[in-house]
């Protein structure tokens, strides 16, 4: 009865993503993103051969001198992909930067003047919400006609509505918050205390919908330009690249590679965008209140 | 023989910046059909001390010492059957009475579905002994009140609600963390006062958390201080609340209104607050708050010692004359 | 002239089955240099009454009077400047903060000008709490922050809707101290809404007490606590467990709050009255104006006269 006995430990589950667990996948994924950045910023430098250029050497596999050897036409497939960055990624990064400022703007109004404005604002937003993304997307693209440019439009015209909810939300609740109300008890206007109180704090969610979205956008318009409706040959996508790839399954480099950038270029801002709202959500941080 | 005795309970959490000791050492025993209080402000341990003895800790805890309970020992006791004894011989009651009632079942159904799985009754038998038991803790109308969902009850009927089902497989042991701190005050007085008595008609032991020492001071028997993961005096309520001996004990009495003290007197605050568990000071945790700290306070961890009728982790003992 | 006068204020709540009247004619008021404690439990309306008196919440009926000028509700117009001075302290620290802002930040909200390193120093923290965030600070602190913010506007009175309730003791005899040390040195009123009778007790100077929407009694705090004019202020006082280790259970109250949708008939708290008699149950007491500066809503009471000493069966017949 005097004996203090062992010390007892209660055992992790094998399998929990805790805190912890994201880090590694943060780091992978701010590695990767930078990694693709730096090659769309440094394509000419670091692409072996003209992406346009067509040789002799037609569907050869991946080789010393093709490392992801060479499509129908003879062109080099890596320095494809390289240049491929250049298109999606910043496509991408400039789109979701619309959105997003469309998107929120729309929401701050509709939750700052509710009533008729909110109404008719979110309506707006719910239509379409009401399709889903890509079919959408297809039908803007295919009216605006083909290309890059209008595919990027159509995917702006998707995507601005899940910002507008999110800021709308937020600017809605944190409008109702004590310290919002403390602010207008001591003579703050209310578009004082919406600039300095709650635009902060809806940045926060907002950047993390974004660097999601990115992944997103990305596969987006390789989708739509993998449908014909994007980027147009002889322009290197990833997307129009694989749909090439689906043309000649036996040359398996052809589509696998391109493939596999959109893959891992998606999957870098997915776990950038999930330790981002680790970061900014405070619910989901482990904290351990002793008392 | 007690009904439940903690010897050397030690607990770390888990915390981002590294394992904390939030339980630092802590002896006790609660005899049968007694009230025992656990007093202490946040950051004392006191709700931590008992989900360690339930095996209600996150993941990646470390518990050390024993926690004699009948023939067992509930630390290392295995997980089943430590589920179990909790909720059978051993009841908990939280404090928030909202949210320990699962909101989308009927009352009847929670108290049934507890009683049919704890002690095997049929539908008829558990129904019958669920009317029972909301009629012990004095619900109005018991039969109709199987029937009505928790949101249908204020907060102190919820809470009664939450002890008839504690109570429900006869417990020896009812742990209630802060049951009435939720309430207000006249209900709260009815809550006490029922606690009082289905104790004593249930011959049941009683542990009660609290930070009130007005709710200890009319319904324990016994009282332990905790402050920062350690018990710094315990002995008989009466002893430990009218002529409390350790400098925190009475610099927290100090710190309450007193019904019959002068409004002017400014209210004796003691400075700074308590400290937070990975931030433990050396020696004796209260030393930098006290008015009597010596040197030996600032490296050595008193222990609790036997003084009198009580026990006290206080060498300085100030007030020892009085 | 009161600075801060409520009058038969009245405040609904639309919900799901209609109205709920949470006010149902309370009035108060609070000069400068005084602390009025409002007290009540659940269901009472004080926290609702509070806001009424700053302007967060609109008024169905009565008046609301700051200074002469009726406090217009907060719409998404600016508040009047001569309104600022009217301020009010929110019960959760945690909540009433901005955590993205600093502390310096939301001080200089309401300072136009005031020495913010002054204002802290005035709630005893440090002058570097300006450049830090609120989740640095203690609940008990934060709520010094609050409060500062509140003296920022330079206010005369100060409405605190249970500043003292999520804090540890020693924080609490802290800032009751501070409550009354600001009272008299800057000569603000403080209307202080708390549910801790025993703090109400040793920090105001005089208690009003709350049932379902109205007020049923008033006082200064000394003569209220010895020779309480009300049953309920009686069991609220009976109700309050003492920390001196007597071992003695508080008394409780039979029955619940009712429903304020339908508030019973004669005086509200007729059903659980111990005292209750025929009249009770069919005409509801006006607060009635007793000598002394007191007034009760109870049928025992005559107006204009002294409060009569209830018959005090309170406590013999504590039920559970």
């Amino acid at each position: 009865m005097t004996q203090v006995a062992a010390e007892v430990r209660i055992p992790r589950r094998r399998f929990s993503l805790g805190a912890a667990w994201r880090q590694p996948l943060a780091i992978a994924g701010l590695v990767i993103a930078a990694i693709w950045i730096l090659v769309a910023i440094f394509a000419p430098l670091i692409a072996p051969h003209d992406p346009l250029a067509q040789t002799f050497t037609p569907a050869k596999g991946p080789s010393w001198d093709h490392l992801f050897g060479t499509d129908e036409l003879g062109r080099d497939v890596f320095s494809r992909v390289i240049a491929g960055s250049r298109v999606s990624l910043p496509i991408a990064l400039v789109l979701v930067a619309l959105a997003m400022t469309i998107g929120s703007t729309v929401g701050a109004l509709a939750g700052y003047f509710r009533g008729v404005t909110d109404g008719a604002l979110m309506r707006v937003a719910d239509l379409v919400f009401a399709f889903p993304a890509i079919i959408l997307a297809m039908v803007v693209a295919a009216v605006l006609g083909k290309g890059l440019f209008n595919a990027a439009l159509a995917i702006v015209v998707v995507a601005w509505p899940s910002y507008a909810r999110v800021s709308r939300g937020l600017v809605l609740q944190v409008g109702e918050s004590e310290y919002v109300q403390s602010a207008r008890l001591l003579g703050a206007s209310s578009r004082r205390t919406l600039f300095r109180d709650v635009l902060p704090n809806v940045a926060g969610p907002i950047f993390v919908l974004a660097t999601l979205d990115l992944a997103s956008a990305i596969l987006l318009l390789s989708g739509l330009s993998f449908l014909g409706l994007g980027a147009q040959p002889p322009k290197a996508e990833w997307g129009s690249m694989v749909a090439e790839g689906t043309q000649y399954f036996q040359w398996w480099w052809i589509g696998t590679f391109p493939g596999l950038a959109i893959f891992t270029v998606v999957l870098a801002f997915n776990f950038l965008g999930d330790s981002l709202r680790d970061v900014f959500d405070p619910r989901t941080v482990r904290r351990v209140e002793p008392e | 023989m007690s009904t439940l005795a903690v010897e050397g309970l030690r607990v770390r959490l888990p915390t981002p910046a590294g394992e904390v000791t939030v339980v630092d050492g802590v002896d006790y025993e609660v005899q049968p059909a007694e009230v025992f209080g656990i007093a202490g402000e946040s950051g004392s341990g006191k709700t931590v001390s008992m989900l360690a003895l339930l095996g209600l800790l996150p993941e990646g805890s470390a518990v050390e010492g024993s926690a004699r309970f009948g023939n067992d020992d509930l630390i290392t006791m295995p997980r089943r059957r430590l589920r179990s004894i909790s909720g059978r011989d051993i009841a908990m009651v939280f404090q928030d009475p909202f949210t320990s009632l699962h909101p989308m079942l009927s009352v009847g159904k929670q108290l049934t579905e507890h009683v049919r799985l704890h002690l095997g009754l049929d539908r008829r038998g558990a129904e019958e002994r669920a009317i029972e038991l909301l009629a012990d803790v004095r619900i109005p109308d018991p039969r109709a009140a199987l029937r009505r969902f928790p949101h249908q009850f204020s907060g102190g009927m919820r809470q009664r609600i939450a002890i008839a089902i504690a109570l429900a497989c006869r417990p020896r042991l009812l742990i209630a963390d802060e049951p009435t701190t939720a309430l207000d005050v006249t209900v709260q007085a009815g809550i006490l006062r029922l606690l009082d008595r289905l104790r004593r008609e249930h011959e049941l032991a009683v542990v009660l958390i609290t930070h009130d020492l007005g709710v200890l001071s009319s319904v324990a028997d016994r009282v332990s201080i905790f402050y920062a993961g350690r018990v710094v005096e315990s002995g008989n309520r009466a002893d430990v609340l009218q002529r409390p001996r350790h400098p925190y004990t009475r610099a927290l009495l100090d710190a309450l209104p007193h019904p019959e003290a002068p409004k002017e007197q400014d209210l004796v605050a003691i400075g700074g607050a308590p400290p937070s568990p990975g931030r433990i000071p050396p020696g004796c945790a209260f030393h930098p708050r006290c008015a009597y700290a010596v040197d030996e306070c600032r490296s050595v961890v008193p222990p609790l010692v036997p003084v009198g009728d009580r026990r006290l982790a206080c060498p300085v003992d100030p007030f020892a004359d009085e | 002239m009161s600075a801060l006068e409520l009058s038969d204020v009245v405040v609904d709540y639309h919900g799901r089955g209609g109205h709920v009247r949470a006010v149902a004619g309370a009035s108060i008021s609070v000069e400068r240099g005084t602390i009025v404690g409002l007290v009540g439990e659940s269901g009472c309306g004080k926290s609702t009454l509070a806001r009424a008196a700053v302007g967060l919440v609109e008024t169905a009926g009565g008046t609301v009077l700051f200074e002469g000028r009726p406090v217009t509700s907060l719409g998404r117009r600016t508040r009047p400047a001569e309104l600022v001075r009217l301020q009010l302290v929110f019960q959760n620290p945690y909540s009433s903060l901005n955590p993205r802002r600093t502390v310096g930040s939301q001080l200089a909200d309401g300072a136009r000008g005031a020495n913010v390193a002054e204002l802290l120093e005035r709630v005893g923290l440090p002058s570097n709490a300006i450049r830090r965030y609120p989740h640095e600070f203690s609940g008990g602190q934060r709520q010094r922050i609050a409060i500062a913010r509140a003296l920022a506007a330079n206010p005369s009175v100060i409405v605190l809707d249970e500043p003292l309730a999520s804090l540890d003791a020693s924080a609490q005899a802290q800032l009751a101290n501070l409550l009354k040390r600001l009272s008299r040195e800057l000569e603000v009123g403080l209307l202080l809404i708390s549910h801790d009778l025993a703090i109400v007790r040793h920090v105001a100077d005089e208690v009003s007490v709350m049932y379902l929407g109205r007020m049923v009694e008033t006082a200064p705090t000394l003569p209220l606590w010895e020779h309480p004019a009300h049953p309920y202020s009686e069991a609220l006082i009976a109700a309050v467990p003492r920390a001196d280790g007597g071992g003695v259970l508080p008394d409780s109250l039979p029955g619940e709050v009712p429903d304020p949708s339908h508030p019973p008939t004669g005086c509200r708290f007729h059903p659980r009255c111990p005292y209750a008699f025929d009249r009770c149950t069919v005409e509801e007491p006006p607060l009635l104006e007793l000598s002394g500066g007191r007034a009760s809503a109870c049928w025992l009471q005559t107006e204009g006269r002294a409060p009569a000493p209830l018959p005090n069966l309170v406590g013999t017949e504590s039920v559970e």
